[in-house]
């Protein structure tokens, strides 16, 4: 990681080295996955905003909640996460007006595989969060990464495999990348 | 590569290219060549074909080699060099992006409770740790969950089949325990995880003081078959298919009409080729007083397959094989197509959605499970 923090980073950076000094005996690694247009933006809010929260989280921006199919969430508890955050805009919202319903299908069937694979189901969460409600995102963060930090650790988690989670490579996704 | 064309007999090609004219993906367009990744095999390392985008378009569906003059083993290349591809980080561009290969890799990692019996109801007699016989189930519940837009119950046939095990005076072992059975990324070349899928299922079976292993998939029966045996030490189960079973204990079923009459029955590439297995699940659905089967164009040994075996594989040419398929299936004016694995299950019912095609081919499909079981006195 570079020192020279971009004024968005900057916040979680800060939050970073204080709660290294309280030393929580386990600190989850949590993959949060936002929309461009509202839970991004509501993340940066938060972070412009220098709303303090905790930074164990990795986040994935996609164009639109209804992007994250299963296989980036599976893909991610594969790789050891150990919890995933689905986040979008509000119904009514969503920049391409249907996308946040088609979230919510792949969610429920991802939480379906999820409970079949014995992961616990608390592990797994989908939040609407605005572009505006920066004080909203540090909250679900923090409720959300003392909830996994109850659960405990992943059974899959590679502890030394920090930054292997990768966002799979399909059709659309390259297509997204280009 | 020496050693890989000496061991599938790649060797003894001599070029006729009967494989690619066989090839289900070759005679709808696709690139696929079987003939020129046997001879780029023979040609050694700089033409290693296990560079070619077009591996991982092969069905592994064994067509090609019913029809191979020279008995070379095309399917057991394709998995070699897949798993060259695979070790080299060529990783394959997996339908529904590689979900289904997450989860069969969680399962290999191991360290949860799966929640995979939430079918199993009381009527149904089942020992959770020993007994003669394991029932391996297979993953239709993780399919059913997965695919909730086809309106399927593949988990029905693993219900059914638990029912003609009972029948048959059979309490099997349904365990808990169970994973995948590592199909899949063996054919997708991840070796490292089907080994560990394989160690702890063949542990889980020697447990349970089994001497057979039936299963209704025909993946899972070809993997405990063929691909399990050198993980097995000392007493080796006896495994089978559920028809290989049936047909076995055929004096045994008491069958009655049940309202079915004309039916076809699709060969799974799994049990028909790789395991020559196509007159048991005939000689049991004709047994079912009332039911008369209609054959298709092509059959056993020279069947299509479904064309998404290994979840390695879906493209334009996948969806042209189940169309095609499901045409020859509505030309024998059977009402039902029954099939003996889940997965032509999910892809012809997938296929079935085409807007364009849905209203042609449209078919009700059952597993064989699932008919010989509503027909049990």
């Amino acid at each position: 990681m570079t020192d020279t923090p971009s004024p968005r980073a900057a916040p979680k950076k800060k939050k970073a080295a204080t709660r290294k000094a309280t030393k929580p005996a386990f600190d989850p690694r949590i993959v949060v996955f936002a929309c461009n247009w509202c839970s991004y933006a509501g993340a940066d809010t938060a972070g412009v905003s220098r709303i303090q929260h905790q930074p164990h989280f990795r986040m994935i921006r996609v164009m639109c909640s209804g992007r994250i199919q299963p296989a980036f969430v599976l893909r991610a508890f594969e790789k050891g996460a150990d919890g995933v955050l689905v986040s979008g805009c509000h119904f009514g919202d969503c920049h391409y007006i249907f996308g946040n319903e088609r979230a919510v299908e792949q969610f429920e069937k991802t939480m379906k595989v999820v409970k079949l694979l014995g992961i616990e189901e608390g592990r797994l969460r989908l939040e609407w969060i605005s572009a505006a409600e920066g004080a909203r995102f540090a909250e679900v963060i923090d409720e959300f990464t003392d909830q996994v930090r109850a659960i405990g650790p992943s059974p899959f988690a590679l502890r030394d495999a920090i930054e292997e989670i990768e966002v799979p490579n399909t059709d659309t996704g390259a297509e997204m990348e280009a | 590569m020496q050693q890989l064309v000496r061991d599938t007999n790649a060797w003894a090609c001599y070029d006729c290219g009967k494989c690619t004219a066989t090839c289900p993906v070759a005679r709808v367009g696709g690139l696929l060549s079987p003939r020129r990744h046997v001879l780029t095999a023979n040609l050694g390392e700089e033409t290693d074909p296990s560079r070619d985008d077009t591996l991982s378009s092969c069905l592994t569906c064994g067509l090609c080699e019913t029809r191979c003059p020279a008995e070379v083993s095309y399917t057991g290349l394709v998995r070699r060099l897949r798993e060259a591809a695979f070790d080299a980080k060529i990783e394959p561009e997996c339908p529904h992006g590689g979900a289904l290969q997450s989860v069969m890799r969680m399962m290999a990692k191991g360290g949860t409770q799966q929640d995979r019996l939430g079918w199993l109801t009381d009527g149904l007699k089942t020992d959770p740790k020993e007994g003669e016989v394991f029932l391996w189930t297979g993953c239709t519940g993780y399919y059913d969950a997965f695919f909730p837009e086809f309106d399927m119950k593949t988990v029905e046939g693993t219900k059914a089949t638990v029912r003609i095990l009972n029948h048959l005076g059979i309490t099997p072992v349904v365990s808990p325990e169970e994973r995948c059975c590592g199909h899949d990324l063996l054919w997708n070349g991840d070796r490292e995880s089907f080994e560990a899928l394989a160690r702890h299922n063949v542990e889980l079976v020697r447990a349970s003081e089994a001497w057979m292993v039936v299963t209704p998939c025909a993946e899972c029966a070809r993997t405990w078959k063929i691909d399990y045996e050198p993980f097995f030490e000392g007493r080796v189960p006896q495994v089978v298919h559920l028809t290989e079973l049936l047909e076995e204990r055929f004096d045994d079923l008491r069958l009655k009409a049940n309202g079915m009459n004309r039916v076809t029955y699709q060969d799974p590439c799994r049990l028909c080729r790789h395991m020559g297995v196509h007159e048991a699940p005939r000689k049991v659905l004709e047994a079912i007083p009332g039911i008369e089967l209609e054959e298709m164009a092509s059959s056993r040994h020279r069947a299509a397959c479904c064309a998404g075996g290994t979840w390695g594989n879906c493209d334009r040419f996948a969806k042209r094989i189940q169309i095609d398929r499901l045409r020859e299936a509505r030309a024998t004016g059977a009402e039902v197509l029954v099939t003996a694995c889940p997965k032509c299950q999910i892809h012809f019912r997938c296929a079935m959605k085409d807007p364009n095609f849905g209203s042609e081919i449209s078919i009700e499909m059952l597993d064989v499970a699932e008919v010989v079981a509503s027909a049990l006195v």
